[in-house]
């Protein structure tokens, strides 16, 4: 398998000073997708931003593995919500003349 | 520059024990942290206001300098060197919440001048490694973004050249990838966020990625039918008008629209609708003939 596009949840769990267990759960709720090869687990680089989130808001703010969760379903509710609001007020410059 | 009252931002009292205060910042950062705001400028700027304030206020040493001499700053220097010269000021291990990448490193002057640049006094950790976010914004018209063109932009005092996709919505928001300030300790560089803002001075409306626009024909050529040229948005093309056309008929024009977003080739519809215009300042033989037209039509 091609690693070229993956990061060691181990140098992970070194660089943002969390346990292994963190990646795990939260590949367990669904949240993120671990790859294992050879009893190594590995995350898609295109993943660490969001995984960087998810650990901001879990050390900055204390919010357990359910909350990010929570959070997570909401924000991409509000980005939904968003685009649907700048449609609707480009729908309204029809009517601004 | 002004003072700032620290306690205020926190809501809490000047005699406010260390854990009302962690209390009040973790109840203030929930609610204003950049991640859980994302592009709410408003937040942004209440989330550094208040770590300011804990940087401060949740730090013993920097509360007690605040104390003493927060209304009057000036006089801050002098403390400062007293301090210096009992080499008391140790690392003491305050919190300091990362910012997701937004500019929520920066200080107000009042804390620079009292506690050093950015940083000074400051002995938290960051979990970002990642570098800032930039935002963005691109003011366009409607006829730049009916084809897919390059443009070169200057963001943070680099020149960027990118690729504005057509149909691009106003409004829409996208994200160029690696272009933000540059990562922590080898981290990766953050992303560039660009909002386009474009404004239609042109006489086609935008409804989606179709467009609509109203053609103006003449009484004859409604009543009788016959040739027109309509402008479309990259030309004119020659319309044949139905014979008795009402006023206010719409006419679809399909594939003549705006390109759509990343679909190559793919056009909106262009909706025309008929204005019939009557004629005014009639000669007496007009009138004449649109009598006995009118009289045609009563009997």
């Amino acid at each position: 398998m091609n690693l070229e596009n993956y990061i060691a949840i181990n140098d992970l769990c070194a660089h943002y000073e969390i346990e292994t267990s963190f990646f795990t759960s939260l590949s367990e709720i669904g949240l993120i997708e671990i790859r294992t090869v050879e009893s190594h687990y590995f995350l898609d680089v295109e993943n660490v931003q969001t995984v960087e989130k998810m650990i901001r808001l879990y050390k900055d703010l204390n919010i357990n593995l359910e909350g990010i969760d929570t959070i997570f379903n909401l924000l991409e509710k509000i980005d939904t919500l968003q685009n649907e609001l700048n449609d609707t007020k480009n729908r309204l410059r029809l009517y601004e003349d | 520059m002004a003072f700032i009252d620290y306690y205020k931002i926190l809501g809490v009292a000047k005699s406010a024990s260390e854990a009302e205060i962690k209390k009040a910042y973790r109840k203030l950062a929930r609610k204003y942290h950049p991640d859980l705001n994302p592009s709410d400028k408003t937040a942004e700027a209440k989330f550094k206001e208040i770590n300011e304030a804990n940087e401060v206020l949740g730090d013993p040493e920097n509360r007690k300098k605040y104390d003493k001499y927060g209304k009057d700053w000036k006089h801050a220097e002098e403390f400062e060197k007293a301090q210096k010269s009992q080499q008391s000021r140790g690392g003491s291990q305050q919190q300091h919440y990362s910012s997701g990448g937004s500019s929520t490193g920066d200080y107000s002057d009042f804390f620079e001048s009292m506690f050093g640049g950015s940083g000074g006094g400051r002995s938290g950790r960051s979990s970002s490694f990642k570098g800032q976010d930039f935002n963005a914004e691109l003011q366009l018209e409607l006829e730049d973004v009916f084809t897919t063109h390059k443009r070169t932009l200057t963001v943070g005092g680099r020149s960027i050249r990118l690729t504005i996709p057509a149909g691009v919505k106003n409004g829409q928001v996208i994200k160029i990838k690696g272009q933000g300030g540059d990562g922590v300790n080898n981290g990766p560089k953050g992303d560039l966020y660009i909002r386009f803002s474009i404004a239609n001075h042109t006489k086609f409306k935008l409804d989606n990625d179709n467009l609509q626009i109203t053609v103006d024909i003449d009484l004859y050529l409604a009543l009788l039918g016959g040739d027109v040229m309509v402008d479309t948005f990259d030309g004119k093309v020659k319309l044949k008008v139905k014979p008795e056309t009402q006023n206010g008929t719409k006419v679809k024009l399909k594939g003549k629209g705006f390109p759509v977003y990343k679909k190559e080739g793919v056009f909106g519809d262009l909706y025309l609708t008929y204005n019939v215009q009557l004629p005014t300042n009639l000669t007496d033989k007009e009138k004449e003939l649109f009598g006995e037209l009118s009289k045609l039509r009563t009997i």
